[in-house]
Protein backbone atom coordinates (compact mmCIF):
# COMPACT_ATOMS: atom_id res chain seq x y z
CA UNK A 1 0.00 0.00 0.00
CA UNK A 2 0.87 3.85 -1.08
CA UNK A 3 0.94 6.48 1.21
CA UNK A 4 -0.12 9.95 -0.33
CA UNK A 5 0.89 12.68 -0.25
CA UNK A 6 -1.60 15.38 -1.18
CA UNK A 7 -1.70 19.02 -2.83
CA UNK A 8 -4.07 21.52 -4.48
CA UNK A 9 -4.79 23.16 -7.47
CA UNK A 10 -1.74 24.63 -10.00
CA UNK A 11 1.18 23.28 -8.42
CA UNK A 12 3.48 24.79 -10.64
CA UNK A 13 7.22 23.23 -11.67
CA UNK A 14 8.98 25.85 -9.52
CA UNK A 15 7.42 24.86 -6.59
CA UNK A 16 8.43 21.04 -7.40
CA UNK A 17 11.39 22.12 -7.95
CA UNK A 18 12.90 25.50 -7.56
CA UNK A 19 14.75 26.80 -10.15
CA UNK A 20 17.16 28.34 -8.17
CA UNK A 21 18.33 24.23 -7.47
CA UNK A 22 18.99 23.98 -11.52
CA UNK A 23 22.55 24.08 -12.01
CA UNK A 24 22.56 21.10 -9.65
CA UNK A 25 23.38 18.77 -12.53
CA UNK A 26 23.00 15.80 -10.49
CA UNK A 27 19.79 14.59 -10.22
CA UNK A 28 19.48 12.40 -6.73
CA UNK A 29 20.99 15.65 -5.06
CA UNK A 30 18.59 18.33 -6.96
CA UNK A 31 16.00 15.68 -5.46
CA UNK A 32 16.54 16.53 -2.00
CA UNK A 33 14.86 20.65 -2.76
CA UNK A 34 11.95 18.80 -4.16
CA UNK A 35 8.57 20.57 -3.24
CA UNK A 36 10.57 22.27 -0.17
CA UNK A 37 8.74 25.80 -1.03
CA UNK A 38 5.43 24.28 -0.29
CA UNK A 39 5.77 21.57 1.70
CA UNK A 40 9.07 21.46 3.96
CA UNK A 41 8.36 17.99 5.10
CA UNK A 42 8.33 16.09 1.62
CA UNK A 43 11.57 15.45 0.83
CA UNK A 44 13.01 14.01 4.12
CA UNK A 45 9.69 11.80 4.56
CA UNK A 46 9.00 10.27 1.57
CA UNK A 47 9.07 6.49 1.02
CA UNK A 48 9.69 4.96 -2.01
CA UNK A 49 6.56 3.44 -3.67
CA UNK A 50 4.31 6.88 -2.19
CA UNK A 51 1.74 8.47 -4.56
CA UNK A 52 0.96 12.26 -5.14
CA UNK A 53 -2.08 13.09 -5.53
CA UNK A 54 -2.79 16.91 -6.79
CA UNK A 55 -6.09 18.89 -7.62
CA UNK A 56 -6.27 20.61 -11.30
CA UNK A 57 -3.49 21.29 -13.85
CA UNK A 58 -0.49 19.50 -12.10
CA UNK A 59 2.88 20.64 -13.11
CA UNK A 60 2.03 23.96 -14.73
CA UNK A 61 4.50 26.25 -16.03
CA UNK A 62 8.29 25.32 -16.94
CA UNK A 63 9.21 23.01 -19.33
CA UNK A 64 11.77 21.74 -16.65
CA UNK A 65 11.81 17.46 -16.68
CA UNK A 66 13.48 18.08 -13.54
CA UNK A 67 9.80 18.27 -11.53
CA UNK A 68 9.17 14.69 -12.64
CA UNK A 69 12.30 13.26 -12.32
CA UNK A 70 13.05 14.55 -8.79
CA UNK A 71 9.64 13.25 -8.03
CA UNK A 72 10.49 9.93 -9.43
CA UNK A 73 14.13 9.98 -7.60
CA UNK A 74 12.29 10.53 -4.39
CA UNK A 75 10.12 7.45 -5.07
CA UNK A 76 6.80 8.49 -6.10
CA UNK A 77 5.59 5.34 -8.17
CA UNK A 78 2.42 7.83 -9.03
CA UNK A 79 0.95 10.82 -9.85
CA UNK A 80 -3.08 10.89 -9.47
CA UNK A 81 -4.16 14.27 -10.69
CA UNK A 82 -8.03 15.92 -11.55
CA UNK A 83 -5.58 17.48 -14.43
CA UNK A 84 -2.42 17.85 -15.47
CA UNK A 85 -0.38 20.78 -17.26
CA UNK A 86 0.08 19.27 -21.00
CA UNK A 87 4.28 19.30 -20.72
CA UNK A 88 4.72 17.95 -17.05
CA UNK A 89 2.13 15.21 -18.30
CA UNK A 90 4.40 14.84 -21.74
CA UNK A 91 7.70 14.45 -19.80
CA UNK A 92 5.81 11.75 -17.00
CA UNK A 93 5.01 9.61 -19.59
CA UNK A 94 8.55 10.21 -21.32
CA UNK A 95 10.75 9.02 -17.95
CA UNK A 96 8.17 6.52 -17.42
CA UNK A 97 6.06 7.87 -14.62
CA UNK A 98 2.61 6.94 -14.59
CA UNK A 99 0.12 9.78 -13.91
CA UNK A 100 -3.26 9.80 -13.76
CA UNK A 101 -6.04 12.39 -14.76
CA UNK A 102 -9.20 11.01 -13.06
CA UNK A 103 -11.14 14.61 -12.28
CA UNK A 104 -13.14 15.13 -9.94
CA UNK A 105 -12.81 12.01 -8.51
CA UNK A 106 -9.42 12.95 -7.05
CA UNK A 107 -11.76 14.86 -4.28
CA UNK A 108 -12.20 11.54 -2.57
CA UNK A 109 -8.39 11.38 -2.08
CA UNK A 110 -7.10 12.70 0.99
CA UNK A 111 -3.95 13.06 2.87
CA UNK A 112 -2.55 10.19 4.81
CA UNK A 113 -5.07 7.58 2.60
CA UNK A 114 -3.78 4.19 1.92
CA UNK A 115 -4.00 3.67 -1.57
CA UNK A 116 -3.41 0.41 -4.02
CA UNK A 117 -3.05 1.34 -7.85
CA UNK A 118 -3.75 -1.38 -10.80
CA UNK A 119 -2.13 0.71 -13.93
CA UNK A 120 -3.01 -2.19 -16.17
CA UNK A 121 -6.62 -2.20 -15.15
CA UNK A 122 -7.09 1.46 -14.09
CA UNK A 123 -8.12 1.02 -10.82
CA UNK A 124 -7.43 3.20 -7.81
CA UNK A 125 -8.28 1.50 -3.91
CA UNK A 126 -8.56 4.13 -1.31
CA UNK A 127 -8.13 1.05 1.20
CA UNK A 128 -9.02 2.63 4.15
CA UNK A 129 -12.48 3.75 3.07
CA UNK A 130 -12.94 1.04 0.80
CA UNK A 131 -13.77 3.36 -2.62
CA UNK A 132 -12.45 2.02 -5.65
CA UNK A 133 -11.67 4.90 -8.32
CA UNK A 134 -12.42 3.43 -12.31
CA UNK A 135 -9.64 5.60 -14.27
CA UNK A 136 -9.51 5.73 -18.40
CA UNK A 137 -6.54 3.10 -19.57
CA UNK A 138 -3.97 5.53 -21.52
CA UNK A 139 -3.99 5.61 -25.27
CA UNK A 140 -2.85 3.05 -27.35
CA UNK A 141 0.50 4.75 -28.31
CA UNK A 142 0.72 6.26 -24.89
CA UNK A 143 0.86 2.97 -23.14
CA UNK A 144 3.60 1.72 -26.22
CA UNK A 145 5.97 4.28 -24.63
CA UNK A 146 5.30 3.32 -20.85
CA UNK A 147 5.72 -0.13 -21.52
CA UNK A 148 8.73 0.81 -23.88
CA UNK A 149 9.61 1.94 -20.02
CA UNK A 150 9.94 6.02 -21.71
CA UNK A 151 10.70 7.80 -24.70
CA UNK A 152 13.95 6.97 -25.44
CA UNK A 153 13.69 3.33 -24.99
CA UNK A 154 10.62 3.32 -27.57
CA UNK A 155 12.58 5.82 -30.11
CA UNK A 156 15.79 2.99 -29.92
CA UNK A 157 13.46 0.07 -30.29
CA UNK A 158 11.98 1.93 -33.24
CA UNK A 159 15.10 2.00 -35.32
CA UNK B 1 -14.69 19.27 -41.34
CA UNK B 2 -12.18 22.33 -42.10
CA UNK B 3 -8.75 22.75 -39.82
CA UNK B 4 -7.40 25.80 -37.47
CA UNK B 5 -3.70 26.59 -38.20
CA UNK B 6 -1.91 24.35 -36.28
CA UNK B 7 -4.03 21.61 -37.17
CA UNK B 8 -2.91 22.16 -40.69
CA UNK B 9 0.53 22.79 -39.85
CA UNK B 10 0.41 19.35 -38.04
CA UNK B 11 -1.35 17.44 -41.05
CA UNK B 12 1.32 18.59 -43.10
CA UNK B 13 4.13 17.92 -41.18
CA UNK B 14 2.50 14.45 -40.89
CA UNK B 15 1.75 13.05 -44.12
CA UNK B 16 -1.61 13.48 -43.80
CA UNK B 17 -4.45 15.85 -45.98
CA UNK B 18 -6.60 15.94 -42.60
CA UNK B 19 -6.31 15.53 -39.07
CA UNK B 20 -8.44 15.65 -36.63
CA UNK B 21 -8.84 16.61 -32.58
CA UNK B 22 -7.07 14.14 -30.39
CA UNK B 23 -5.51 12.11 -33.51
CA UNK B 24 -2.21 11.13 -32.29
CA UNK B 25 0.40 11.52 -35.31
CA UNK B 26 4.55 11.55 -35.21
CA UNK B 27 5.62 14.69 -37.00
CA UNK B 28 8.91 16.02 -39.04
CA UNK B 29 10.13 19.25 -37.00
CA UNK B 30 11.82 22.02 -38.58
CA UNK B 31 13.82 23.38 -35.38
CA UNK B 32 14.39 22.12 -32.24
CA UNK B 33 15.89 24.09 -29.18
CA UNK B 34 17.44 23.75 -26.03
CA UNK B 35 19.30 25.79 -23.01
CA UNK B 36 21.73 25.86 -20.96
CA UNK B 37 19.33 24.06 -18.09
CA UNK B 38 17.54 21.66 -20.81
CA UNK B 39 20.26 21.03 -23.47
CA UNK B 40 22.62 19.11 -21.12
CA UNK B 41 20.27 16.76 -19.66
CA UNK B 42 18.72 16.13 -23.17
CA UNK B 43 21.93 15.53 -24.75
CA UNK B 44 22.52 12.81 -22.38
CA UNK B 45 19.44 11.15 -23.25
CA UNK B 46 20.45 11.97 -26.77
CA UNK B 47 23.82 10.00 -26.15
CA UNK B 48 21.70 6.82 -24.90
CA UNK B 49 20.14 6.73 -28.83
CA UNK B 50 23.62 6.23 -29.87
CA UNK B 51 22.78 7.88 -33.68
CA UNK B 52 24.26 11.08 -35.10
CA UNK B 53 22.02 14.21 -34.92
CA UNK B 54 19.43 14.28 -37.45
CA UNK B 55 20.34 17.91 -39.21
CA UNK B 56 22.87 19.94 -37.22
CA UNK B 57 21.56 23.40 -39.03
CA UNK B 58 18.36 22.08 -37.28
CA UNK B 59 19.22 22.21 -33.55
CA UNK B 60 19.57 25.80 -32.00
CA UNK B 61 21.63 25.97 -28.62
CA UNK B 62 21.28 28.95 -26.73
CA UNK B 63 22.75 29.80 -22.98
CA UNK B 64 20.60 32.15 -22.00
CA UNK B 65 19.54 31.25 -18.61
CA UNK B 66 22.02 31.03 -16.28
CA UNK B 67 24.76 32.71 -18.49
CA UNK B 68 27.02 34.47 -18.60
CA UNK B 69 27.35 31.35 -15.95
CA UNK B 70 26.47 32.71 -12.79
CA UNK B 71 28.78 30.11 -10.49
CA UNK B 72 30.90 26.56 -11.25
CA UNK B 73 28.29 24.60 -11.68
CA UNK B 74 26.23 26.70 -14.04
CA UNK B 75 29.60 27.04 -15.99
CA UNK B 76 29.79 22.92 -16.16
CA UNK B 77 26.47 22.92 -17.58
CA UNK B 78 27.44 25.66 -20.48
CA UNK B 79 30.60 23.48 -21.09
CA UNK B 80 28.76 20.39 -21.52
CA UNK B 81 26.45 22.08 -23.96
CA UNK B 82 29.25 24.13 -26.08
CA UNK B 83 31.28 20.77 -26.34
CA UNK B 84 28.33 19.38 -27.23
CA UNK B 85 27.65 21.60 -30.35
CA UNK B 86 31.38 21.61 -31.45
CA UNK B 87 31.16 18.06 -31.61
CA UNK B 88 28.65 17.95 -33.64
CA UNK B 89 29.24 21.23 -35.86
CA UNK B 90 25.71 22.89 -34.44
CA UNK B 91 25.58 25.37 -36.81
CA UNK B 92 23.60 27.18 -34.60
CA UNK B 93 25.03 27.87 -31.49
CA UNK B 94 24.94 31.13 -29.63
CA UNK B 95 28.03 31.73 -27.57
CA UNK B 96 27.89 34.17 -25.03
CA UNK B 97 28.71 37.89 -26.71
CA UNK B 98 26.43 36.43 -29.50
CA UNK B 99 23.71 34.82 -27.06
CA UNK B 100 20.45 36.24 -26.41
CA UNK B 101 17.32 35.60 -24.65
CA UNK B 102 16.21 32.22 -26.91
CA UNK B 103 12.64 33.75 -28.04
CA UNK B 104 13.63 37.18 -29.11
CA UNK B 105 17.24 35.65 -30.65
CA UNK B 106 15.36 32.74 -33.19
CA UNK B 107 12.91 34.78 -34.74
CA UNK B 108 15.51 38.01 -35.08
CA UNK B 109 18.36 35.31 -36.16
CA UNK B 110 15.78 34.52 -39.46
CA UNK B 111 15.23 30.59 -38.13
CA UNK B 112 11.36 31.41 -37.87
CA UNK B 113 8.94 30.67 -40.73
CA UNK B 114 5.42 30.49 -41.16
CA UNK B 115 4.36 26.77 -41.34
CA UNK B 116 6.82 25.38 -39.69
CA UNK B 117 7.56 22.98 -36.29
CA UNK B 118 9.33 24.22 -33.49
CA UNK B 119 9.98 22.35 -30.39
CA UNK B 120 11.69 23.20 -27.92
CA UNK B 121 12.99 22.08 -24.28
CA UNK B 122 11.70 25.56 -22.61
CA UNK B 123 7.91 26.55 -22.16
CA UNK B 124 7.87 29.65 -24.00
CA UNK B 125 8.58 28.44 -27.42
CA UNK B 126 5.31 28.85 -28.22
CA UNK B 127 6.40 32.26 -28.89
CA UNK B 128 6.97 32.08 -32.38
CA UNK B 129 3.46 31.20 -32.92
CA UNK B 130 3.32 35.07 -33.93
CA UNK B 131 5.22 33.92 -36.96
CA UNK B 132 2.23 31.72 -37.94
CA UNK B 133 4.85 28.60 -36.73
CA UNK B 134 3.04 25.70 -34.68
CA UNK B 135 5.63 26.37 -32.29
CA UNK B 136 5.65 24.15 -28.29
CA UNK B 137 7.16 23.61 -25.21
CA UNK B 138 8.63 20.00 -24.66
CA UNK B 139 10.85 18.33 -22.30
CA UNK B 140 14.32 17.28 -22.46
CA UNK B 141 13.80 13.87 -23.11
CA UNK B 142 11.51 14.56 -26.09
CA UNK B 143 14.77 17.06 -27.64
CA UNK B 144 17.15 14.38 -26.85
CA UNK B 145 15.31 12.14 -28.89
CA UNK B 146 13.91 14.34 -31.55
CA UNK B 147 18.17 15.63 -32.64
CA UNK B 148 18.20 11.76 -33.33
CA UNK B 149 15.04 10.82 -35.27
CA UNK B 150 13.92 14.95 -36.54
CA UNK B 151 10.89 14.05 -35.38
CA UNK B 152 8.03 13.83 -32.64
CA UNK B 153 4.79 12.89 -31.34
CA UNK B 154 1.98 15.29 -30.97
CA UNK B 155 -1.81 15.04 -30.05
CA UNK B 156 -3.88 17.33 -32.24
CA UNK B 157 -5.24 19.87 -30.21
CA UNK B 158 -8.81 21.37 -29.67
CA UNK B 159 -8.62 25.02 -30.22
CA UNK B 160 -9.91 28.45 -28.79
CA UNK B 161 -10.31 31.06 -31.63
CA UNK B 162 -9.36 34.91 -30.09
CA UNK B 163 -11.27 37.36 -31.85
CA UNK B 164 -9.31 40.34 -31.55
CA UNK B 165 -10.92 43.39 -33.06
CA UNK B 166 -11.02 47.63 -32.35
CA UNK B 167 -8.11 49.92 -31.83
CA UNK B 168 -5.51 48.93 -29.22
CA UNK B 169 -5.43 52.08 -26.91
CA UNK B 170 -2.19 54.07 -26.62
CA UNK B 171 -0.77 52.41 -23.64
CA UNK B 172 -2.14 49.41 -23.85
CA UNK B 173 0.43 46.92 -25.20
CA UNK B 174 0.54 43.01 -25.99
CA UNK B 175 1.28 42.30 -22.42
CA UNK B 176 -1.97 44.05 -21.12
CA UNK B 177 -3.91 41.93 -23.67
CA UNK B 178 -2.38 38.35 -23.01
CA UNK B 179 -3.27 39.36 -19.15
CA UNK B 180 -6.70 40.28 -19.90
CA UNK B 181 -7.01 36.74 -22.09
CA UNK B 182 -5.51 34.96 -18.94
CA UNK B 183 -6.80 36.42 -16.71
CA UNK B 184 -10.77 35.98 -18.32
CA UNK B 185 -10.02 32.34 -19.04
CA UNK B 186 -7.71 31.46 -16.38
CA UNK B 187 -4.57 29.23 -15.88
CA UNK B 188 -5.47 26.22 -17.34
CA UNK B 189 -8.35 27.81 -19.78
CA UNK B 190 -6.73 26.80 -22.93
CA UNK B 191 -5.18 23.44 -21.32
CA UNK B 192 -3.93 21.21 -24.01
CA UNK B 193 -5.59 23.86 -26.55
CA UNK B 194 -4.31 26.04 -29.30
CA UNK B 195 -4.89 29.82 -28.90
CA UNK B 196 -6.27 31.09 -32.57
CA UNK B 197 -6.15 34.26 -33.01
CA UNK B 198 -8.23 36.11 -35.23
CA UNK B 199 -9.64 39.44 -36.16
CA UNK B 200 -8.75 42.77 -37.43
CA UNK B 201 -7.95 44.27 -34.71
CA UNK B 202 -5.04 42.03 -35.16
CA UNK B 203 -3.94 45.24 -37.70
CA UNK B 204 -3.02 47.10 -34.43
CA UNK B 205 -0.38 45.18 -32.96
CA UNK B 206 3.24 45.30 -33.81
CA UNK B 207 5.10 42.20 -34.15
CA UNK B 208 6.59 42.80 -30.47
CA UNK B 209 3.04 42.17 -29.44
CA UNK B 210 2.42 39.47 -31.13
CA UNK B 211 5.03 37.56 -30.07
CA UNK B 212 4.59 38.90 -26.08
CA UNK B 213 0.93 37.65 -26.58
CA UNK B 214 2.00 34.07 -27.66
CA UNK B 215 4.73 33.62 -25.40
CA UNK B 216 2.14 33.51 -22.97
CA UNK B 217 -0.04 30.92 -24.27
CA UNK B 218 1.26 28.69 -22.05
CA UNK B 219 0.51 30.50 -18.85
CA UNK B 220 -3.25 29.82 -20.23
CA UNK B 221 -2.10 26.49 -20.12
CA UNK B 222 -2.29 26.04 -23.68
CA UNK B 223 0.09 23.64 -26.27
CA UNK B 224 0.78 27.05 -28.25
CA UNK B 225 -0.68 30.24 -29.82
CA UNK B 226 -0.71 31.38 -33.37
CA UNK B 227 -1.32 34.32 -35.56
CA UNK B 228 -2.39 34.35 -39.07
CA UNK B 229 0.44 36.27 -41.78
CA UNK B 230 -0.26 39.96 -42.69
CA UNK B 231 2.04 42.71 -44.04
CA UNK B 232 3.88 43.40 -41.06
CA UNK B 233 4.27 39.29 -40.65
CA UNK B 234 6.65 39.52 -44.46
CA UNK B 235 7.81 42.89 -43.87
CA UNK B 236 9.58 41.21 -40.24
CA UNK B 237 10.81 38.20 -42.59
CA UNK B 238 11.99 40.32 -45.32
CA UNK B 239 13.95 42.09 -42.69
CA UNK B 240 15.31 39.06 -40.91
CA UNK B 241 16.65 37.71 -44.03
CA UNK B 242 14.18 34.79 -44.19
CA UNK B 243 14.95 33.65 -47.73
CA UNK B 244 13.81 30.15 -47.92
CA UNK B 245 10.36 29.30 -49.34
CA UNK B 246 7.49 28.80 -46.12
CA UNK B 247 3.88 28.42 -46.82
CA UNK B 248 2.03 30.48 -44.44
CA UNK B 249 -1.58 28.60 -43.09
CA UNK B 250 -4.93 30.19 -42.57
CA UNK B 251 -8.09 28.55 -40.82
CA UNK B 252 -10.42 27.07 -42.66
CA UNK B 253 -13.98 28.66 -42.61
CA UNK B 254 -15.21 25.74 -41.19
CA UNK B 255 -12.47 24.84 -38.34
CA UNK B 256 -13.91 23.28 -35.55
CA UNK B 257 -13.19 25.32 -32.48
CA UNK B 258 -13.95 24.97 -28.84
CA UNK B 259 -15.04 27.95 -27.56
CA UNK B 260 -14.64 31.38 -28.99
CA UNK B 261 -13.23 34.68 -27.04
CA UNK B 262 -14.20 38.20 -27.90
CA UNK B 263 -11.75 40.64 -27.09
CA UNK B 264 -12.74 44.25 -27.95
CA UNK B 265 -9.58 46.16 -27.90
CA UNK B 266 -10.95 49.36 -27.24
CA UNK B 267 -11.89 48.69 -23.73
CA UNK B 268 -8.59 47.04 -22.44
CA UNK B 269 -6.54 49.10 -19.77
CA UNK B 270 -3.19 48.29 -18.16
CA UNK B 271 -3.25 45.70 -16.52
CA UNK B 272 -0.65 43.84 -13.54
CA UNK B 273 -1.18 40.20 -12.79
CA UNK B 274 -0.59 39.68 -8.93
CA UNK B 275 0.67 36.86 -7.24
CA UNK B 276 1.12 33.42 -7.15
CA UNK B 277 -1.06 33.20 -10.34
CA UNK B 278 -0.83 34.98 -14.17
CA UNK B 279 -4.52 35.10 -14.00
CA UNK B 280 -4.48 37.07 -11.04
CA UNK B 281 -5.34 40.19 -13.36
CA UNK B 282 -6.29 43.87 -11.83
CA UNK B 283 -5.65 46.69 -13.15
CA UNK B 284 -3.00 48.87 -12.69
CA UNK B 285 -4.71 52.39 -12.05
CA UNK B 286 -6.65 50.39 -8.95
CA UNK B 287 -3.47 48.95 -7.29
CA UNK B 288 -1.28 52.54 -6.13
CA UNK B 289 -1.33 50.96 -2.78
CA UNK B 290 1.35 48.56 -4.00
CA UNK B 291 5.16 49.33 -3.01
CA UNK B 292 7.65 47.90 -4.85
CA UNK B 293 11.49 47.09 -4.12
CA UNK B 294 12.86 45.90 -7.86
CA UNK B 295 11.44 46.57 -11.18
CA UNK B 296 12.09 44.05 -13.91
CA UNK B 297 12.22 44.77 -17.88
CA UNK B 298 13.29 42.41 -20.17
CA UNK B 299 12.96 38.62 -20.46
CA UNK B 300 11.34 36.49 -23.31
CA UNK B 301 8.15 38.10 -22.73
CA UNK B 302 9.24 42.14 -22.79
CA UNK B 303 12.73 42.63 -24.09
CA UNK B 304 12.46 43.46 -27.53
CA UNK B 305 13.38 47.21 -29.20
CA UNK B 306 9.52 48.12 -28.85
CA UNK B 307 9.28 47.17 -24.99
CA UNK B 308 12.45 48.87 -24.14
CA UNK B 309 11.11 52.17 -26.14
CA UNK B 310 8.56 52.38 -24.23
CA UNK B 311 10.15 51.74 -20.82
CA UNK B 312 12.58 55.30 -22.12
CA UNK B 313 9.17 56.75 -23.53
CA UNK B 314 8.73 56.91 -18.81
CA UNK B 315 11.99 57.22 -18.11
CA UNK B 316 13.28 59.84 -20.47
CA UNK B 317 13.83 62.81 -17.77
CA UNK B 318 12.92 61.22 -15.25
CA UNK B 319 14.32 59.02 -12.19
CA UNK B 320 14.09 55.62 -10.57
CA UNK B 321 12.60 56.30 -6.87
CA UNK B 322 15.12 56.01 -4.66
CA UNK B 323 13.93 53.31 -2.82
CA UNK B 324 13.56 51.02 -6.27
CA UNK B 325 15.98 48.41 -7.99
CA UNK B 326 15.07 49.38 -11.70
CA UNK B 327 16.87 46.51 -13.95
CA UNK B 328 16.48 46.84 -17.63
CA UNK B 329 18.02 43.67 -19.69
CA UNK B 330 18.10 43.69 -23.69
CA UNK B 331 17.35 40.74 -24.77
CA UNK B 332 19.94 40.23 -27.62
CA UNK B 333 23.09 42.02 -28.35
CA UNK B 334 21.03 43.31 -31.48
CA UNK B 335 18.44 45.08 -29.53
CA UNK B 336 21.18 46.02 -26.93
CA UNK B 337 22.95 48.25 -30.04
CA UNK B 338 19.93 49.35 -31.51
CA UNK B 339 18.87 50.55 -27.81
CA UNK B 340 22.27 52.65 -27.18
CA UNK B 341 21.85 53.62 -31.01
CA UNK B 342 18.64 55.30 -30.27
CA UNK B 343 20.01 56.88 -27.05
CA UNK B 344 17.81 54.35 -24.88
CA UNK B 345 20.59 53.22 -23.11
CA UNK B 346 21.71 56.46 -21.19
CA UNK B 347 18.54 57.55 -20.73
CA UNK B 348 18.04 53.88 -18.30
CA UNK B 349 21.39 54.59 -16.63
CA UNK B 350 20.64 58.64 -16.43
CA UNK B 351 17.36 57.77 -14.52
CA UNK B 352 19.27 55.66 -12.14
CA UNK B 353 18.65 51.64 -13.99
CA UNK B 354 21.08 49.05 -13.79
CA UNK B 355 21.36 47.84 -17.35
CA UNK B 356 22.98 43.86 -18.26
CA UNK B 357 24.11 41.91 -21.19
CA UNK B 358 21.43 39.37 -22.03
CA UNK B 359 20.21 36.32 -19.63
CA UNK B 360 17.30 35.28 -19.13
CA UNK B 361 18.72 35.78 -15.18
CA UNK B 362 15.81 37.55 -12.61
CA UNK B 363 13.27 36.27 -14.48
CA UNK B 364 13.59 32.14 -12.99
CA UNK B 365 15.32 33.54 -9.77
CA UNK B 366 18.53 32.51 -11.56
CA UNK B 367 20.24 35.70 -10.79
CA UNK B 368 20.72 39.88 -11.69
CA UNK B 369 17.91 41.02 -9.44
CA UNK B 370 16.67 38.38 -6.82
CA UNK B 371 14.16 39.09 -4.41
CA UNK B 372 14.75 39.05 -0.71
CA UNK B 373 11.94 37.76 2.45
CA UNK B 374 9.19 40.28 2.13
CA UNK B 375 10.52 42.18 -1.34
CA UNK B 376 8.56 42.65 -3.71
CA UNK B 377 9.10 43.40 -7.45
CA UNK B 378 6.91 44.05 -10.78
CA UNK B 379 8.22 42.41 -13.74
CA UNK B 380 8.20 41.92 -17.74
CA UNK B 381 8.53 38.71 -17.49
CA UNK B 382 5.85 36.03 -17.58
CA UNK B 383 5.63 33.83 -13.90
CA UNK B 384 4.71 35.40 -10.92
CA UNK B 385 4.89 31.73 -8.90
CA UNK B 386 5.71 31.75 -5.14
CA UNK B 387 9.75 31.77 -5.20
CA UNK B 388 9.92 32.75 -8.88
CA UNK B 389 12.30 35.36 -8.67
CA UNK B 390 14.16 34.90 -5.10
CA UNK B 391 13.21 34.44 -1.50
CA UNK B 392 9.87 32.35 -0.86
CA UNK B 393 8.09 34.83 0.77
CA UNK B 394 9.13 37.59 -2.20
CA UNK B 395 6.23 38.11 -4.58
CA UNK B 396 6.55 39.20 -8.22
CA UNK B 397 3.64 41.42 -10.31
CA UNK B 398 3.48 41.26 -14.24
CA UNK B 399 2.85 44.07 -16.08
CA UNK B 400 4.00 45.71 -19.24
CA UNK B 401 7.22 47.38 -19.60
CA UNK B 402 5.20 50.67 -19.91
CA UNK B 403 3.52 50.02 -16.49
CA UNK B 404 6.45 48.72 -15.06
CA UNK B 405 8.42 51.42 -15.64
CA UNK B 406 5.77 54.26 -14.26
CA UNK B 407 6.04 52.04 -11.05
CA UNK B 408 9.58 52.34 -11.01
CA UNK B 409 9.40 55.62 -11.05
CA UNK B 410 6.42 56.48 -8.68
CA UNK B 411 8.17 53.25 -6.22
CA UNK B 412 4.80 51.51 -5.82
CA UNK B 413 2.45 49.99 -8.78
CA UNK B 414 1.05 52.62 -11.09
CA UNK B 415 -0.99 53.12 -14.64
CA UNK B 416 1.66 54.51 -17.32
CA UNK B 417 -0.89 57.33 -17.47
CA UNK B 418 0.24 58.63 -14.25
CA UNK B 419 3.52 59.22 -15.54
CA UNK B 420 2.21 60.11 -19.31
CA UNK B 421 -0.15 62.24 -18.75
Amino acid sequence: MSKVWRYGDHVDTDVIIPARYLNIADFKELSEHAMEDIDTSFAANVQAGDIMVAGRNFGCGSSREHAPIVLQQKGIKCIIADSFARIFYRNAINIGLPALEIGKEVEKIEAGDELTVDLAKGEINIVNKGITIHTNPLPEFVQKIADAGGLINFVKGAQ
Amino acid sequence: MGMTMTQKILAKHSGHDCVSVGDLLISQVDLILANDITGPPAIDEFDKIGKPVFDKNKIALVPDHFSPCKDIKSAEMCKHLRDFARQHEIKNYFEVGRMGIEHALLPDAGLIAPGEIIIGADSHTCTYGALNAMATGVGQTDVGAAMASGTTWFKVPKAIKVVLAGKKPRFVQGKDIILTIIGKIGVDGARYQSLEFCGEGISELTMADRFTICNMAIEAGGKNGIFPVDEKTIAFLQERGVTRSWQAVEPDADAEYDSILNIALDELVPVVAYPHLPENTHPAAESNNIIIDQSVIGSCTNGRLEDLAQAAEVLKGRKVHPHVRCIIIPATQEIYKKAMALGYIDIFIDAGAAVSTPTCGPCLGGYMGILAHGERAISTTNRNFRGRMGHVDSEVYLASPYTAAASAVLGHIADPREVLK
